[in-house]
């Protein structure tokens, strides 16, 4: 699903509302009992700043649980330089940030992902990777959720657009 | 466990590369007690007298000088979002940032605090007493501190609220931190203060984790 509309439209307080991250300011939402394990990328991308790509990235391997092995494939997958990866985060690029905080969609498959503006800071190439790694998550069953005032690539299966009005 | 551990192993790996945050406590500590010192007469008596108030309340003030960045840091890049969906509970991550903020913090100032008493004239048979009480009163500075920066992690000027709300907190583990160094000055037993300094850290350890994560998850409002 693909979520569109201007800026204040409420794309983000969805999305964060989707995650059970806030309560809805009005409405009711129903929660399944059993919920879909689901991966969030915010506006955020949960990097801290002061740690290298392969830090950020084995902490939340050792926090959910995974190993650690799959860090290096993760950041193989989103094309994130060799060189960059061992720099602490606070002196990459935008786009690089971006791309190590979307390799966090491979360290585990998780069938729901809730993306807020994945492309922000991504150059053409980050676009291109992103595009697969999405259309290999809805090949394989996978739900998306995704925010975005640039247009998806087309094609990836089974897009449905809403724009949301204020 | 391992999401603690996670945790934890995160909280030093960051002490590491930002030490001047994490060693400005211990300084701080040092700096106030000896001024103290340095401001009074040479083997003035009431220094002594005075030394359990000033070990505390400067053990106080230097640890609320790292915990307004406890949770802020982690709202700002988006790490409290990822914390707050995992599937450790939220209680647990809160539990383990705590104790890693007592790791870096309060401990180094309980093994600071027996060279400063004994120069601030605390008989030495009075040491193992203050020491034992900052043991235990240092880690409820942390949860308790630890509980108020959970709840204003969110708020825009929530470091000037962070001291106004803590010192009424903790202001009876400091009256039974010092009551217990008195007590030893004094010849008389020191035990009931410090049972009481113990159960206000068995309450905090048991309640604040929960009531901590609960106040984490409003900041996303």
């Amino acid at each position: 699903m693909h979520l569109r509309g201007a800026n204040g439209a409420g794309k983000s307080s969805l999305l964060e509302v989707l995650a059970g991250l806030r309560r809805p300011a009005a409405g009711v939402l129903r929660r399944n009992p059993d919920p879909l394990p689901l991966h969030w990328v915010g506006h955020r991308n949960a990097l801290n700043p002061h740690l290298s790509a392969v830090e950020n990235l084995r902490f939340w391997c050792e926090f959910n649980g995974q190993a650690v092995q799959r860090v290096a494939p993760a950041l193989d997958r989103l094309a994130l330089p060799a060189g960059a990866r061992r720099r602490a985060v606070r002196t990459l690029s935008a786009g690089q940030k971006r791309r190590t905080a979307l390799a966090r969609l491979v360290l585990a498959p998780r069938p729901l992902w809730l993306l807020d503006e994945p492309l922000d800071g991504l150059d053409v190439d980050g676009i291109a990777t992103f595009a697969g790694l999405l259309s290999e998550h809805l090949k394989g069953g996978g739900i998306a959720v995704v925010t975005s005032h640039q247009a998806l690539p087309k094609d990836l299966p089974a897009v449905r657009e809403w724009t949301l009005q204020r | 466990m391992s999401a603690m551990l996670a945790i934890f192993r995160r909280e030093l790996l960051l002490a590491m590369r930002a030490r001047t945050e994490w060693l400005m406590p211990p300084f701080f500590f040092i700096v106030v007690v000896t001024l103290f010192g340095l401001g009074t007469e040479p083997n003035d008596p009431k220094l002594a007298a005075f030394a359990p108030a000033i070990l505390w309340v400067a053990a106080l003030l230097s640890t609320l000088l790292t915990l307004e960045r406890l949770f802020r840091a982690d709202l700002e890049d988006g790490t409290l979002e990822q914390l707050c969906l995992g599937a450790t509970p939220l209680a647990v991550v809160a539990l383990a940032k705590l104790l890693g903020h007592w790791a870096l913090t309060g401990l180094p100032l309980v093994l600071l605090a027996a060279p400063l008493a004994v120069g601030l004239g605390v008989t030495s048979a009075s040491v193992p007493t203050l020491v034992a009480g900052l043991a235990l009163g240092t880690p409820c500075i942390s949860l308790i501190g630890g509980f108020v920066a959970a709840l204003t992690v969110g708020l825009p000027r929530g470091g000037l609220l962070l001291p106004a709300l803590v010192l009424p907190l903790i202001t009876p583990a400091l009256i039974f931190g010092t009551g217990a160094v008195r007590a030893a000055q004094q010849g008389l037993d020191a035990g009931a203060p410090l049972y009481f300094l113990a159960a206000i850290l068995v309450l905090s350890l048991t309640l604040i984790p929960w009531i901590a994560s609960a106040a984490l998850r409003n900041a996303f409002d």
